[in-house]
């Protein structure tokens, strides 16, 4: 083409060096962040309503990180809870039996639309509603009948208000990510002779995890948090640890600082998590991976060029 | 090896098929042309009972698709009998549908592992066979997302080749590909077709047709306007319908 043997006669133009568009609203907006900032830092330095020392003192007492194991295992087993419940729950969504679809969104109806607080107190006080707990046949004999009082001790409660509340909403992740798998594959299973259950394990939900993953770390993110709830039915996990102290020394802000730090630490580590986990289920997705942060920064110090964004 | 008689189906208020007549023997090439929206996929998909048929009788190898006959009442099959019956019949979609998160080699041995119970070193030797047949020989652990578009199409032909089937139907094989790609996967078929496969197709591909075909029918609205060997309704069509469809894609 004539054009471009014209392009190459010139030989490729001098790279362009531009003088960037001054930018005064964005110095101005830096500078006020950074005075906030630098006010905010000079105020928990220095105001001795803090109590840096007492919060030191407490971080690492035995009480604290007991409480803090609580909040751990509460939040494994709810969310453990939440999954397997809400890979159900999908499944019985996605059901052609009505009574089966209907059983499913009956529960998330409930569960979704009540406050967590709510069922936590329900469940704690699950006594009062059915003393008896029994195991047998329906409408029949029951063999076992413990105490529900005896069965249902705070942290049972609350592993099952939690669990059972996160199971509602793990359900409509879970379906979403079924929903986002083009029927095709349905239709190309089936044709192979699979059957539903089959092409459900096989083929949709491995695919629906792209999906289901990000949302996912985000619940268990809101479920480290929303696990303080349990300080209310008398579980000691962290809160209830930190409550339990100051209300005997009236170190109040103190040792709510213990708690939001190590709350802080906590769901960091899982942000952490969270971010290399959906770069895995990211892969084979025909967009580029982004840099990890130690890229970045690698990148960062190696190249001449810094970038505004 | 396929006997339609009188196949009715409606989605909602819309009758999509209005009484379809066919036979396919076994060995034989059938090719389904017809503009869009004439009924073609949708009857491809009632064979192998992805669609339900409200009305008529459809047999694939002397077997009902999707019910049993007991006096004169017709009873659903359960489950896993409809989807024996869906494994002896292979099915290769416009879109290939293969399975993103497999290799090819995977795409083709997971139904006969799952479904067959054939033992994995079997499967995978077969399959790998197979893919050698359709000329990927090199892409067995190339994932959908490397290959190009033919390539995938005739991944797809070898995964429901490799259910050994003894009906293959083909909906549109070529029209998502890019012109260059199309002959590859053509050229798969007719050498199915050489080798004794009896094969439903539905093409727009005329010059396969009239190569390959043992029988073109000609469908719009729902009903055969024309079925025929292919030299007579392609080269000499009675219906004038068959005549304006052909002059435009011709």
């Amino acid at each position: 083409m004539p054009s471009s043997e014209v392009t190459e006669a010139r030989g490729r133009p001098e790279e362009i060096k531009a003088v960037p568009v001054r930018r005064p609203g964005r110095w101005i907006a830096a500078a006020i962040v950074l005075v906030v900032a630098v006010a905010l830092v000079r105020s928990a330095a220095t105001d001795p309503h803090f109590e840096w020392s007492v919060v030191g003192e407490y971080l690492f007492d035995p009480r604290v990180l007991a409480g803090l194991r609580v909040t751990l295992e509460l939040t494994v087993i709810a969310m453990a809870i939440g999954i397997v419940l809400g890979v159900v729950l999908a499944v019985m969504r996605l059901s052609p039996n009505p009574l089966v679809s209907g059983g499913s969104w009956l529960y998330i109806w409930f569960f979704r639309g009540t406050p967590v607080l709510v069922q936590l107190l329900f469940w704690y006080n699950i006594a009062a509603l059915y003393p008896k707990i029994g195991l047998g046949i329906p409408f029949g004999p029951s063999f076992v009948h413990p105490n529900a009082n005896a069965l249902i001790r705070p942290f049972t409660a609350a592993v099952l208000g939690l669990g059972l509340n996160e199971g509602a909403y793990m359900a409509e992740i879970v379906r979403a990510g079924m929903i986002s798998v083009d029927e095709g594959q349905t239709d190309a299973a089936r044709s192979l002779g699979m059957r539903r259950m089959q092409t459900l394990y096989r083929i949709v939900l491995p695919q629906a995890m792209r999906v289901i993953i990000p949302p996912t770390g985000n619940e268990t993110i809101s479920m480290l948090k929303t696990s303080s709830l349990a300080s209310v039915i008398a579980v000691g996990e962290l809160l209830y640890a930190v409550q339990n102290i100051y209300s005997t020394n009236f170190k109040t802000i103190p040792l709510l600082l213990v708690a939001s730090i190590w709350y802080l630490v906590c769901t960091s580590i899982l942000y952490v998590g969270q971010y290399y986990l959906e770069r895995y289920y990211g892969r084979g997705s025909s967009r580029a991976l982004p840099l990890t942060p130690l890229q970045r920064i690698r990148a960062g110090l190696f190249s001449p060029r810094r970038e505004w964004s | 090896m396929l006997q339609a008689e009188s196949v009715y189906k409606r989605f909602g208020r819309q009758e999509v098929l209005k009484g379809i007549t066919l036979e396919v023997a076994a060995g034989e090439v059938m090719c389904l042309l017809g503009p869009s929206g004439s009924g073609k996929s949708t009857f491809l998909r009632c064979i192998n009972h992805l669609e339900k048929i409200d009305a008529g009788r459809l047999m694939v190898g002397g077997e009902l698709v999707g019910y049993r006959q007991v006096g004169d009442r017709l009873h659903e099959l359960p489950e896993s009998e409809v989807a024996r019956e869906r494994s002896e019949i292979g099915m290769v979609f416009q879109h290939f549908n293969l399975f993103p998160h497999m290799t090819a080699l995977e795409n083709v041995t997971c139904a006969p592992i799952h479904v067959k119970r054939e033992p994995r070193e079997a499967a995978r030797e077969r399959a790998s066979a197979l893919l050698e047949q359709v000329g990927l020989g090199d892409k067995l652990d190339s994932y959908p997302s490397q290959l190009s578009g033919g390539q995938q199409q005739r991944v797809a032909i070898a995964r429901s080749l490799a259910m050994k089937p003894k009906l293959m139907l083909f909906d549109e094989p070529t029209s998502a590909l890019d012109p260059e790609l199309v002959g590859d996967v053509l050229a798969v078929m007719q050498q199915l077709a050489r080798d004794g496969m009896t094969m439903i197709v539905v093409t727009h591909e005329i010059g396969f047709a009239r190569g390959v075909a043992n029988t073109v029918v000609f469908m719009d609205g729902g009903v055969v306007v024309e079925a025929g060997n292919p030299a007579d309704v392609l080269e000499n069509p009675r219906e004038a319908r068959t005549q304006e469809f052909l002059s435009k894609v011709l």
